[in-house]
């Protein structure tokens, strides 16, 4: 098992850049380098991606390893997932932190079984156990209701995905050095029969969610579509974007790309502003990350009004309006 | 066409305690259901059969009374229904549950070829979303998470449209593969009377580790890669700000003023 050394972060790429989450892993990933005594390295797959390297370096990571192809330009499961069992097999890394993000979460599951290896999924926390070396992961399960502590003794790599916004993201020092380790892709071994036909950018009204500041959203309480309206002045009026927890996402009241929590996405806002959400730990899961939250509900007694910073107690539809008056003088 | 649907019977999320000294979870008492990301899937096989024609299986891993799942899945439209049952698969992690699902999926398609297997997004109670990907791998079938459309189908492919942060990707699968779906895939139905009937009736097809010549030394608690060494309840904080106020007005002038105050607007 000693032939195993070093800690991976898989710097996913989307339309062309570095995603936000590669910074994360690399926060993530530092800690359990220095623990460990080994060097932190980050993976880029795609086309044209080496020119990516520098700023990966410039985020902390001491090695790079690229698989430049025009193979690797759009995401393809098998295709990633065997490249990537393939460099896994090359280089032997001890620890591999990928991005629980849609990509992420689907490629290191397919990953860890050509490399034959365990993983934890959509993790918040990983260190490095003093004792053993081993990599002790801890993730919500059972709906955010429990954290369970996840290991993976015998096999190497010890995988993990790490759930988006569960670390801040890495300094940035322009200009330092690295080594680049390039990986040839094998076409005649990396295959799919599944073909990639196009991407269609996301024509949803408003800001990404993973990108804005402050996010408004709305829950059971906003009664009806319509009322989504509203949280979407008050969102523009701040800057921000509207979301939703899971009632109004299986009423059709929103869509549900718009989802926060477990079963939606994790954000990690300055501000998040709880509109008629009761705040069920499974909705909670995804924003209690946020620096700021506030809950307006007309029920006291509901959990989130324990949970928020501040908490206003009233009818959304009532307080919101006046909350724009009140922004306006 | 042949679809094979994988569920699995996981407690019904709003019923889950946890005890608050142990930090485990109270599993007595507590309801079951099917998965609620599988009655998607299943959902979704049952409207490809009616499209298509053809016939629905369904698949689950688990105890004796997982069962119920499996005549659930009858009731909902599926036409044939299979169990893997062993006490050689307790406590398997999602390695070794995709295994022993892509070892059972094998020997379905030995009996009836199958085109495409759909699993759920994740389960409800440990949410990892590893399963689907996880059994095209074992089978080297190609695959596709995130699925929320299926645009197309035809005689041996599908065209799907995947779920991705930025937006979609449309993606064409020939057969067979794998998909796993989020819940804009489909609406489930109401059970009919007639599918009630059907369920009770049905003939549960149980198969042991051997009988899906599934290697023992890759299942179970002991073999499966990782392991849950600690667990325990989530801490919250509890030190809510009320904002005061005699109507909505007054309160929401007065939280857009701590905002401005603390700069976070």
């Amino acid at each position: 098992m000693n032939e195993w050394k070093n800690v991976w972060i898989l710097a996913e790429v989307s339309q062309g850049k570095i995603s936000p989450t590669a910074y994360e892993l690399l926060t993530a990933g530092k800690s359990l380098a220095e623990d460990l005594g080994e060097k932190l390295c980050a993976v880029l797959l795609g086309k044209e991606v080496k020119k990516l390297a520098q700023d990966l370096f410039d985020h902390g990571a001491e090695v790079v390893y690229v698989c430049d192809a025009p193979e690797l330009e759009n995401y393809i499961d098998d295709i990633y997932a065997k490249t990537l069992n393939g460099m896994i097999q090359a280089y032997k890394p001890n620890k591999f932190l990928l991005p629980a993000t849609n990509l992420g979460r689907s490629l290191s599951a397919k990953t860890a079984i050509f490399a034959a290896t365990g993983l934890t999924a959509d993790a918040t926390e990983v260190v490095i156990n003093k004792e053993d070396g081993q990599l002790h992961a801890t993730r919500p399960t059972f709906g955010g209701n429990l954290m369970a502590t996840i290991t993976c003794a015998r096999t190497r790599p010890e995988m993990c995905s790490l759930r988006p916004m569960s670390y801040p993201r890495a300094p940035k020092t322009e200009g330092k050095n690295g080594e680049v380790v390039e990986f040839a892709f094998d076409g005649q071994k990396y295959t799919s029969l599944a073909k990639f036909l196009k991407f269609i950018k996301s024509e949803g009204e408003g800001l990404d969610l993973s990108e804005t500041d402050v996010i408004v959203a709305g829950g059971r309480g906003v009664g009806k579509a319509e009322g989504f309206e509203l949280l979407g002045k008050l969102a523009a009026r701040l800057g921000g974007a509207v979301a939703a927890s899971r009632a109004p996402v299986d009423n059709g009241w929103i869509e549900y790309r718009r989802q926060i929590g477990l079963t939606g996405r994790t954000v990690k806002p300055k501000l998040y502003i709880a509109c008629g959400i009761s705040g069920q730990i499974q909705h909670m899961a995804g924003c209690s990350g946020a620096d700021v939250l506030v809950a307006i509900n007309k029920d006291p007694d509901a959990p989130i009004m324990k949970m928020a910073h501040y908490a206003v107690e009233g009818d959304l539809y009532e307080v919101i309006p006046a909350m724009l008056e009140a922004l306006d003088k | 066409m042949h679809i094979l649907a994988c569920v699995k019977q996981t407690p019904k999320s709003d019923n889950v305690k946890i005890d608050p000294v142990t930090g485990c979870l109270i599993r007595s008492g507590a309801e079951s259901a099917m998965n609620p990301f599988d009655e998607y899937a299943l959902e979704e096989a049952v409207v490809l059969k009616e499209q298509m024609g053809g016939s629905v299986s369904v698949i689950t891993m688990g105890p004796p009374a997982a069962e119920n799942v499996l005549r659930e899945s009858i009731a909902r439209g599926a036409d044939k229904v299979y169990q893997l049952s062993d006490v050689a698969f307790a406590g398997s992690d999602t390695w070794s549950t995709s295994y022993a699902l892509a070892k059972g999926a094998g020997k379905i398609d030995e009996l009836e070829k199958i085109d495409v297997i759909i699993c759920g997004k994740q389960t409800n109670d440990s949410d990892t979303g590893h399963i689907g990907p996880q059994i095209s791998a074992w089978l080297n079938w190609p695959n596709a998470a995130f699925v929320k459309k299926v645009l197309a189908v035809s005689e041996n492919s599908l065209t799907v449209e995947r779920l991705t942060e930025a937006g979609t990707d449309v993606i064409e699968l020939p057969f067979p593969c794998v998909i796993s779906v989020v819940k804009e895939i489909s609406n489930p139905r109401v059970r009919s009377i007639k599918g009630r009937m059907a369920a009770k009736r049905a003939e549960v097809v149980k198969w042991t580790a051997e009988d899906i010549a599934a290697d023992k030394n890759k299942l179970g608690i002991k073999n499966c890669p990782t392991r849950v060494v600690k667990s325990f309840s989530p801490t919250r904080s509890t030190n809510a700000v009320v904002v005061e106020g005699a109507n909505a007005r007054e309160k929401a002038a007065k939280l857009v003023e701590m905002l401005k105050e603390n700069k976070y607007i």
